[in-house]
């Protein structure tokens, strides 16, 4: 027995890099509330990074890149060098490659707008996983499902703020009405400009490859350097010869980032 | 961050750029070790710019009080001030006294310092005549406070500070300007320190160092200032408030010493003060024995003081370690703690648990030192055998904090309440039911003793009420007892204030009085912070008094206005005749900031209406301090007992009164310049870890985040030593050798030292040899030696090599193990030539600490 | 693309737990907030408490871990026993063990005890036990700890926090 859903509320997260610091309260607070297993234990080498990427027992990341550039905001006797840390999460897309891609029907766009695996349709084809142009949904090894960020789905339906934001001390994830996030944003991209931070900008919201999305990013460089796609496509945007190339472009993309994870963690 | 949003700029002054610095407006990266150059350096900027907050530095402080004309500075001794007893190693702090006082200005809460040796024979009345004390509050007298520290950190120069901490001067220009800048009547600034902090030879002068920049700028007792510790344990105030420490009994009173405390009468007279708060202190000691040996304490029987155990030296934890090690110490209960991780010199601390004949450990699961005895380096070099070792060891399943009712005192004093939610599993019990039951225990084995040396375990007072199945003792009882009650009728006090030196009151720690208050458990309130003003006084209770900021009486002028309308704080109020404000001042509530006591006042009478630190004999806040230091009144840079350079500001190179232990299993590397060990090494914490991981390397969720041990080193340093990021790498000293994974880090950056070159490594301290991720263990490193006030260790700088690959094991392991060994210290002649330098500081070994002082 | 059933009625755990328990963190000494799940005697879930003036419901990645700590494989449930020279640990009843210690203590107490020094100071005491540990113990617990460890002339009680 199913039914479709109405939408009661358009939610989302906005994630400002430039207040994380780090701390991946977000990450436990995620497998916590979800009850998720751990990724292994493996040294990766790469800053205090070692769970590497979202993946289907990971479903916020926090990224550490050093970069041998100054923060515009900052002086530190170490010169030309500064270390930005953002959580990542399940952009949550308005066209969603996962969603569009599911021939199960087990992907559902929830009443707040979210996108949603029903864990109880699933069959693990993996359709869904090629789908996605940021690498993000991932199948787990023991049950063969697919599996990410829902948003925490169950405490939506109890008017319960998701477990990541709830988690963060320092207000880098705030969860919200998108609208309100949105007005949230501007302000805060204003007066980081306002204070002389000109590399600020937002990520997320105007990426028409997947029609915007509902989890969108204050950032202070290229979205590369975040390992961001700058430009990400769904698959299902264009068709033929153009479908292709997205989708190998996207394949190589998740291969490319997997390749630098498992030669990180190849090194062992 | 939320200061960060409101305005505030943050700086952060660290060896190491850490999370911490990618937050802040400001980093700046120092040698490890080197903080009283940096903040002394500060405390001249702020004197030579005139940057001081004058009104407040004149009437809150003891700049303008006079020292005795036989006072010498190290500038005058090079690196000593007077009073120096170069034999028995201590300070005789006599001509460190006020002018016009003829006995020592008792420190607030001086602990045993008057119980130790050197430090001055318990008198009558002390400080009974420190209103007798000369000042000059034009500021301009050579001998008073204000110019003898001018004096001091003048050499502190900007040009001092880069050469000794390797930070350019215009970036520690910044930081002082920065620092003066946001403080003044408007605004305030606060310090903030992690623990590592006191983990120097000289910690406790760190931490004093910045008290006296906080003083000059008028940043204590008032919104947004202070000095704050970030400390790393949910109760470790309150550990040392109710402390399990053997040089403490609840509240900061002493534990008595043999020789200067044979009677009740001599330990009061030995630690109460003529004035001020500490006149006070026989109230709470009575209170005290009141409470633990109930109706047996009276007067007739000076309360059971006798009952009390008498100390003869120092039995702190490493000279405890050291004597089991050597036979000395048969028992030991370890509860909640890992010491073969978290100590130092973890080698030492597993030979003292071989050769202890039993051995107690409390934990969620078997940790480190309850497997000392099969899984250790030195078995793994084949050096000992389970089969070899003694030790009867006992791993008690503990109950966690949501298995038992209870208080934590936080960082900030605050005492919160945490409920039981549901039963502990299998065997697992709390701590206090460990206690009880085993006082139980002890009692009826006691029982039918006709010795005298058992009654006081046959007398303690031990009748908690208990619930549940398991027979829990009541937290709420114990409670109860420690917030204080009048004898007669068994009401919870109030206050501390309505405690008495009568017998009349019992109280288990007198600065808790009040914590439950009218019979209600204050520290279980929780009314949401959005329900009150943002001082939050309904949230829990601090202590004392549910006072949130300590000497609040300095956040108004001295005629009792606020110093800014933005800084409001707590006032007198004219019209109601009493002291009001955001917090319960810290005051005598009824007092006139115009009240001046005569020159004969005693006892809480001498606090004046401007003294707002009520502790001190005098009132003021301490620049100078006359009493309570081992090892200076004012802050001196040494260098740590291992150190790359000189002393390059005095030819005394460390820390003349810190504690050595100069043992074959204990070895220390050259003072300085010690060709095999060539870098600063500095111990550090994780926000994924927790202390020595026995709570979080178990737990997949946090293990996964912080998987191998490691070290920070920089990119140059990685290229010298031919390792690349990931690689293995091994960490040297003379105590031990660990090998660990390699994060090569722009992080790290050498500095300029004196036109050299120094590299600093990084090493994180969680790991260890058991639990769900494992790794050698970083105080493998460290050595046994001690801060002379506080006895803590130096694990934040010392020195180290690093090479490349992982630690020899088995057979070769133990060679190259044995090897660190041999011919590390000085050689007779190498001594020679530095003793003829004047270098004392490497020079001859200072009397050991011990538990018995030696005879004279 | 329709909602299951089990996605219509999803909720969250914690609407069906018997109780909400106010604690304050285990780990470091900040003290945030944290609220306990209770369902059927076992503890369901561990969040910040947003009423907490010092949290606002936030914690750390240790914080969050909590329910991980208190409910974990990892936790041992029976007392351990490893006899002198012995090379394995035995289970031993917890009544039993608590005897066995009670034992101990008396014995090496009696056996070390110290009347007087040699100058004919009262000592009153023993060297032969010592106590390390106490920082992340309930105020309650230290205070029973040195009540105790005092009554019976122990010295060397210390703690992280010379550490």
């Amino acid at each position: 027995m199913s039914s479709a859903l109405e939408r009661k509320r358009q939610v989302g997260f906005f994630t400002d890099t430039t207040v994380c610091i780090g701390c991946k309260a977000c990450e436990v607070a995620c497998k916590q509330w979800n009850q998720l297993p751990d990724d292994g234990f493996v040294f990766t080498g790469m800053s205090y990074d070692n769970t590497a990427h979202l993946g289907s027992s990971t479903w916020r990341h926090v990224g550490f890149v050093e970069r041998q550039r100054p923060l515009q905001s900052q002086t530190t006797g170490l010169g030309a060098f500064s270390w930005i840390f953002h959580s990542d999460v399940c952009k949550h897309c308005q066209e969603a490659g996962c969603l569009e891609n599911c021939p199960t029907g087990a992907l559902i766009r929830t009443e707040f707008d979210t996108v949603y695996v029903q864990p109880d349709v699933c069959n693990g084809c993996g359709y869904c996983v090629v789908g996605c142009p940021f690498g993000v949904i991932d199948r787990r090894e023991d049950d063969g499902r697919a599996w990410k960020c829902t948003l925490c789905y169950d405490r939506l339906k109890a008017d319960m703020e998701p477990a990541c934001a709830k988690a963060c001390p320092t207000d880098s994830i705030v969860f919200g009405d998108l609208a309100t996030l949105e007005a949230r944003a501007e302000a805060r991209l204003k007066s980081l400009h306002a204070d002389g931070v000109s590399e600020a900008r937002l990520y997320g919201r105007d990426l028409d490859g997947v029609g915007g999305t509902n989890a969108f990013f204050l950032l202070v460089d290229e979205p590369e350097v975040y390992n961001l796609p700058p430009d990400p496509v769904v698959p299902q945007r264009t068709q033929g010869e153009s479908w292709r190339m997205v989708g190998v472009g996207a394949l190589a993309m998740a291969a490319l980032a997997l390749g630098a994870v498992l030669s990180a963690r190849g090194r062992r | 961050m939320e200061a960060r949003r409101r305005g505030a700029t943050i700086i952060h002054i660290d060896p190491r750029f850490t999370r911490t610095s990618a937050m802040a407006n400001l980093h700046v990266p120092i040698r490890a070790g080197t903080d009283v150059a940096f903040l002394g350096g500060i405390v001249r900027y702020i004197l030579e710019n005139e940057r001081y907050f004058r009104d407040y530095v004149v009437a809150y402080t003891n700049a303008a009080t006079l020292i005795k004309e036989e006072f010498q500075d190290t500038e005058d001794l090079d690196g000593l001030f007077s009073g120096w007893d170069p034999k028995g190693g201590h300070y005789d702090v006599e001509s460190w006294q006020y002018e016009g006082t003829s006995d020592t200005v008792p420190a607030a809460g001086h602990k045993e310092i008057f119980a130790e040796k050197g430090a001055g024979i318990p008198r009558k009345d002390r400080g009974r005549d420190v209103l007798d004390e000369k000042k000059d509050e034009t500021l301009q007298h050579p001998r008073c406070v204000f110019q003898l520290l001018k004096r001091h950190f003048a050499r502190y120069t900007p040009e001092m500070v880069e050469r000794i901490t390797g930070c350019p001067q215009e970036l520690f220009l910044k930081v002082a300007q920065t620092l003066c800048d946001n403080s003044g009547r408007d605004r305030t600034s606060a310090f903030a320190y992690a623990v590592g902090w006191t983990q120097h030879s000289i910690g406790v002068q760190y931490i004093r160092t910045a008290g006296i920049i906080q003083l000059l700028l008028g940043n204590i007792g008032r919104p947004g200032g202070g000095i704050m510790a970030l400390r790393g344990h949910a109760s470790i105030q309150g550990s040392t408030d109710i402390p399990t420490l053997y040089n403490l009994l609840p509240g900061y009173l002493p534990m008595p010493h043999a020789e200067h405390a044979p009677d009740l009468a001599a330990y009061i007279h030995g630690n109460e003060a003529a004035t001020n708060w500490w006149s006070e202190f026989s109230k709470y000691v009575k209170s005290l024995l009141k409470a633990w040996w109930g109706a047996a304490a009276d007067a007739s029987n000076d309360f059971c003081f006798d009952y009390l155990p008498k100390l003869t030296g120092n039995h702190a934890h490493m000279v405890t370690v050291k004597d089991m090690a050597d036979g000395h110490v048969s028992g030991y209960l370890v509860v909640g703690e890992n010491p073969v991780v978290g100590s130092p010199n973890g080698a030492l601390q597993r030979r003292g648990l071989r050769r202890a004949r039993w051995l107690v450990v409390r934990d969620f699961q078997p940790t480190e030192t309850a497997e000392f005895w099969r899984t250790s380096p030195e078995h793994e070099r084949g050096e000992v055998r389970a089969e070899e070792i003694g030790t009867e060891v006992f791993f008690f399943p503990a109950a966690a904090h949501t298995e038992k009712d209870g208080t934590f005192t936080n960082t900030q004093r605050l005492l919160q309440w945490h409920h039981k939610a549901i039963d502990p599993p299998g065997d697992a019990r709390s701590d206090l039911h460990f206690a009880f039951h085993l006082g139980r225990r002890l009692k009826a084995l006691y029982a039918d003793s006709r010795e005298r040396r058992d009654e006081p375990i046959q007398r303690l007072t031990w009748d908690y009420p208990t619930e549940g199945r398991h027979d829990d003792p009541s937290a709420e009882a114990v409670l109860r007892e420690i917030n204080g009650y009048t004898v007669a009728d068994g009401k919870p006090v109030s206050g501390f204030t309505e405690l008495k030196a009568d017998g009349s009151t019992a109280c288990g720690c007198w600065i808790y009085a009040g914590c439950y208050a009218e019979g209600v458990n204050q520290t279980a309130r929780r009314k949401s912070h959005r329900e009150q003003i943002w001082v939050a006084p309904d949230w829990g209770w601090a202590w004392p008094a549910n006072r949130r900021i300590l000497y609040n009486r300095a956040s108004a002028d001295p005629d009792g206005k606020p110093w800014s309308e933005r800084k409001r704080y707590v006032w007198w109020d004219e019209k109601a005749l009493k002291w009001t404000g955001s917090d319960v001042p810290d005051f005598i509530v009824d007092r006139p900031p115009s009240y001046r006591p005569n020159k004969r006042a005693k006892g809480l009478d001498a606090i004046g209406g401007n003294d707002p630190f009520l502790l001190q004999a005098d009132g003021k806040g301490w620049l100078f301090a006359p009493s309570g230091m081992m090892d200076g009144p004012m802050p001196t840079h040494y260098e740590p007992q291992e150190s790359v350079v000189r002393n390059l500001l005095y030819k005394q190179q460390c820390n003349p009164a810190r504690h050595e232990f100069r043992r074959r299993d204990n070895r220390y590397h050259r003072a300085f310049d010690d060709p095999r060990f060539p870098l600063v090494m500095s111990t550090f914490r994780l926000t994924e870890h927790h202390t020595a991981g026995g709570m979080s390397r178990t737990l997949p969720w946090l293990s996964e985040l912080q998987p191998e041990m490691f070290c920070e080193i920089s990119p140059a340093l990685a290229r010298a030593r031919g390792v690349t990021n990931g690689d293995w790498a091994t960490l040297t000293t003379a105590r031990g050798m660990i090998e660990c994974r390699v994060l090569v880090t722009e992080r790290m950056t050498p500095l300029a030292i004196d036109g050299r070159r120094i590299e600093q490594v990084g090493v994180p301290w969680h790991w260890g040899a058991v639990g769900r991720v494992r790794g050698d263990a970083a105080n493998e490193l460290t050595a046994f030696g001690e801060d002379p006030n506080v006895n803590i260790m130096e694990s934040k700088a010392l020195t180290c090599d690093l090479v490349a690959g992982r630690r020899p094991r088995g057979e070769a392991g133990r060679e190259a193990f044995a090897r660190l060994d041999d011919a590390l210290t000085l050689d007779a002649d190498e001594r020679r030539a530095l003793d003829e330098e004047g270098l004392r500081g490497a020079g001859p070994p200072l009397p050991e600490p011990t538990q018995m002082e030696p005879k004279g | 693309m329709s909602a299951t059933r089990r996605s219509l009625t999803l909720l969250p755990r914690t609407v069906r737990a018997d109780r909400i328990v106010r604690s304050v963190c285990p780990y470091c000494a900040v003290g945030c907030g944290q609220l306990v799940y209770v369902e059927n005697e076992q503890i369901t879930n561990i969040e910040g408490d947003p009423d907490s003036p010092i949290s606002e419901g936030c914690l750390c990645p240790k914080g969050s871990a909590t329910y991980q700590l208190v409910t974990g494989s990892h936790r041992v449930q029976q007392v351990l026993y490893r006899r002198p020279f012995s090379t394995h640990w035995e289970t031993l009843p917890l009544e039993q063990a608590m005897d066995m210690v009670a034992e101990r203590v008396k014995e090496t107490r009696d056996a070390t005890w110290q009347d007087r020094d040699e100058k004919g100071q009262t000592l009153n005491r023993t060297l032969g036990i010592a106590h390390l540990g106490g920082a992340t113990l309930d105020n309650e617990e230290n205070y029973l700890l040195k009540k105790l460890y005092t009554s019976l002339g122990m010295v060397q009680i210390e703690n992280q926090a010379r550490i």
